[in-house]
C-alpha cells in the first residue's frame, strides 16, 4: 500500500519532471527576433543568383500562395492569399521586401531561418501552413538565391487579413510542440544508394516543390501522415489524386506519363494539370530546366517502381479504349444517360483508335473517372478548363448552367458504370451540389 | 481585357470575362456564321477551332480563351474551300442550313483526327451535332467525300 506521503512525493517529482520539461520546450520554442536590417538595395543583389532565385521561385510556387486571389486579385507576392485549412483561415505574408509590411527588414539569417525553422524575423513560430518542413530540406545557396530574389522585387505596402485560427490554434507558442512532432530539419542529403537524376528529383520534389504538401493526406494536427505518402489528399475543393502505387488509374503512372503532364500540362494516358496543379505546371515547373523536371518525374515514378507495375498497362489501355465508344454508335441506345454523354461530351472525348488523340482525353484513362470521389469531375464540368490550363491552347467549355446537379449525377454515375471497373460513387446529387457551392461565381453567363 | 487571335487577326475585347465567347465572336466583332442553338452545349451550332480543336462556344467563357487561336467558319478557309466545304456543296447537304457551320466546324476537326474515317468514327465524334433537317445521311457521305478529296483520291459521283 502506498502513503499519503508517497503519494506526494510521486506527485512533486512529476511536477518537478513536467517543470524540467516545461522549461526544455520553452527554451525549444522561444526564438530571440534577429535584428532588422535596412532594405538592402536590389542591386546589391547579383544578377545570376536572382535569375537563379526567379527560377527557384517559380518552382517553389511562392507566389502561388502569397498573392490574393479572393475578392479582388492582388500583387504578386504581396500575401494576403486566404488558405482554408481545417483549424481556419490564414493569410499569407507579404514577402515583397517592403520595410512596414513585408521582409524589407529581414536579413539573409532571418530568411534561412524561417525557411529552415519555420521561425519568423521577430522570433515567432510561423504555421505549417508555410511549407518550412520541405523548404528545410534546401541548400543555403538555393536559400540565399530565393532571398535574393525576393530581395530584388519591387517593395509593395500591403496589410494582411487577420487569421481567423479559432484558441488555442492561434497559439505561435504551440507550433513549437507541431515542430517537435513533424519538423525535420536540415538540407537534403544524398542517398548514395540511387544515381544523381533520382537524388536531383528527391531534393527538388521534397523541398523546393513540396509535392507532398498536396498530395499525402494529413494528421488530425495537419501534419502530413508518415505512414502514407503521397496517398493522396484532398485539396481546395479538389482532391491531389495519388502519386503512388495506391493510383487507381488502369494505365500506370510512368516517368514519361509524369514527365509529360509536369512539363506540359497533359499526361497523354491520364489527363490533363487542372485547377489547383495547373499553376504548378504553367507558372512553376514550366520555368525550371527540363533536366529538373526530368529528375522530379524520375523520383515520382520510383516511388513505388512503376517500372515494375506496367506489364498489365497494354492489357488495360486496349480494355479502356474498348470502352471509349460504347453507346456512340450502331445500335443506336435509347438509355437517357447515354444520350447526355452523347449530347454533352463525346464529339471532343470519344476516342475510337487504339490510342487517345491528343487534345481528345480519354475519360476512361483519366484520374477524374478512378478516383474514390467525383470531385475532380465534377470541378472541371462545372469550371471547364481555358487555354493557359491543362493542355495550352485548347479549352473545354463550362457546363455550369448546361447541366443540372442531376445531370451531372447521372453523367458521372454513367461514366463510372460505363468507363471503369470500380464500385458506382454515392450521394451524386448531393456532391454535385457541394462541389457547385465551391465556386465563388458561375464560370460563364448563362447563354440561353 | 482578353486577347486572342480570331481568323488569324488579333483581337482584345472589354467584356466581363464571364462572356460567352459566341456572343464576343456575334455581337463585338461581328462574325454571323457561327449561330447560336441551344445555349447549353448539347446541339453544336455554335461550333468553332480553339488552338485546333472543335468546341461549343456558347458555354466557353471568353476568359478561358486568353491568348488562344480562334478559327470560326468564315476563316476556316480563305476561299471558302476547304475539302468539307467543296462537299458539302457538291452533295447539297444542307436544308435549312441553321446547324451547318457547326456541323462542318466539327467535320473538319474530326478529319484531323481521323483522315480516314468509318461510320463509327462519324458517329462517335458527330453525335454531338444536331440536324433538325435529318440530313444526317448527306453529312456522313460528305464527310468521306471530303476525306477522299483530302487524300487525293477522286470523287466517284
Amino acid at each position: 500500500m502506498i502513503g499519503r506521503t508517497a503519494i506526494l512525493r510521486l506527485a512533486a517529482g512529476a511536477a518537478g519532471l513536467g517543470a524540467v520539461a516545461g522549461i526544455g520546450f520553452l527554451a525549444y520554442a522561444l526564438h530571440p527576433a534577429i535584428a532588422p536590417i535596412a532594405p538592402p538595395a536590389a542591386s546589391s543583389f547579383s544578377a545570376d543568383s536572382v535569375e537563379r532565385g526567379r527560377v527557384l521561385a517559380a518552382g517553389g510556387y511562392c507566389a502561388e500562395c502569397h498573392t490574393r486571389r479572393d475578392g479582388q486579385q492582388g500583387v504578386p507576392l504581396a500575401g494576403d492569399y486566404a488558405m482554408a485549412t481545417p483549424f481556419g483561415t490564414i493569410y499569407s505574408s507579404n514577402i515583397t521586401p517592403d520595410a512596414q509590411t513585408g521582409i524589407g527588414r529581414w536579413s539573409l539569417a532571418a530568411f534561412t531561418r524561417a525557411m529552415r525553422q519555420g521561425v519568423s524575423r521577430d522570433g515567432a513560430n510561423l504555421f505549417p501552413a508555410f511549407p518550412f518542413d520541405h523548404f528545410t530540406h534546401m541548400t543555403d545557396g538555393d536559400i540565399a538565391d530565393v532571398y535574393a530574389y525576393l530581395m530584388a522585387q519591387k517593395p509593395v505596402h500591403s496589410v494582411k487579413r487577420e487569421n481567423t485560427l479559432p484558441f488555442p490554434f492561434d497559439m505561435r507558442i504551440l507550433q513549437a510542440g507541431w515542430k517537435l512532432l513533424f519538423l525535420h530539419p536540415g538540407a537534403y542529403t544524398n542517398d548514395p544508394a540511387h544515381d544523381a537524376q533520382w537524388n536531383r528529383g528527391a531534393y527538388l520534389a521534397e523541398g523546393l516543390s513540396h509535392c507532398s504538401a498536396c498530395h499525402t493526406p494529413r494528421n488530425a494536427m495537419g501534419a502530413e501522415k508518415a505512414s502514407a505518402p503521397y496517398d493522396g489528399a484532398p485539396v481546395d475543393n479538389w482532391i491531389a489524386p495519388p502519386l503512388n502505387a495506391t493510383n487507381p488509374t488502369p494505365v500506370t503512372w510512368t516517368e514519361n506519363e509524369f514527365f509529360q503532364y509536369l512539363r506540359y500540362g497533359v499526361a497523354p494516358l491520364h489527363g490533363s494539370a487542372a485547377g489547383p496543379m495547373s499553376p504548378v505546371v504553367h507558372g512553376g515547373l514550366s520555368e525550371m530546366p527540363e533536366s529538373d523536371v526530368h529528375a522530379i518525374a524520375h523520383y515520382l515514378a520510383n516511388i513505388d517502381h512503376a517500372d515494375a507495375r506496367q506489364p498489365g498497362d497494354a492489357q488495360h489501355l486496349a480494355t479502356a479504349m474498348a470502352s471509349s465508344t460504347r453507346d456512340l454508335t450502331t445500335p443506336q441506345t435509347s438509355d437517357p444517360d447515354a444520350r447526355l454523354y452523347q449530347g454533352a461530351c463525346s464529339a471532343c472525348h470519344a476516342n475510337t483508335g487504339a490510342q487517345p488523340v491528343l487534345g481528345r482525353p480519354e475519360l476512361a484513362l483519366n484520374n477524374a473517372l478512378w478516383l474514390d470521389e467525383p470531385t475532380n469531375l465534377y470541378q472541371v464540368i462545372l469550371r471547364g478548363i481555358g487555354t493557359e490550363e491543362g493542355q495550352e491552347g485548347i479549352t473545354m467549355p463550362s457546363f455550369y448552367h448546361a447541366l443540372t446537379d442531376a445531370d451531372l449525377a447521372r453523367l458521372a454515375a454513367y461514366l463510372r458504370r460505363t468507363r471503369t471497373t470500380l464500385p458506382p460513387w454515392t450521394d451524386l446529387e448531393k456532391k454535385a451540389a457541394a462541389v457547385r457551392a465551391t465556386l465563388p461565381a458561375p464560370p460563364v453567363a448563362a447563354s440561353h | 481585357m482578353t486577347s486572342f487571335r480570331l481568323n488569324g487577326h488579333d483581337v482584345t475585347v472589354d467584356v466581363p470575362e464571364d462572356t460567352p465567347l459566341l456572343w464576343v465572336i456575334r455581337d463585338e466583332v461581328g462574325l454571323t456564321g457561327t449561330k447560336f442553338g441551344c445555349g447549353i452545349g448539347m446541339c453544336g451550332a455554335c461550333t468553332v477551332h480553339v488552338g485546333g480543336r472543335a468546341t461549343r462556344s456558347c458555354i466557353t467563357p471568353v476568359s478561358a480563351v486568353q491568348g488562344a487561336d480562334i478559327t470560326t467558319i468564315e476563316g476556316l478557309d480563305p476561299a471558302g474551300n476547304h475539302p468539307v466545304q467543296e462537299a458539302w456543296k457538291d452533295l447539297q447537304v444542307p436544308q435549312c442550313g441553321y446547324c451547318q457551320s457547326g456541323q462542318i466546324m466539327q467535320a473538319a476537326s474530326l478529319l484531323h483526327d481521323y483522315p480516314s474515317p468509318s461510320d463509327e468514327d462519324i458517329d462517335a465524334v458527330m453525335g454531338g451535332s444536331l440536324c433538325r433537317c435529318m440530313t444526317y445521311i448527306r453529312i456522313r457521305d460528305a464527310i468521306k467525300r471530303a476525306a477522299a478529296a483530302t487524300r487525293g483520291e477522286p470523287s466517284n459521283g
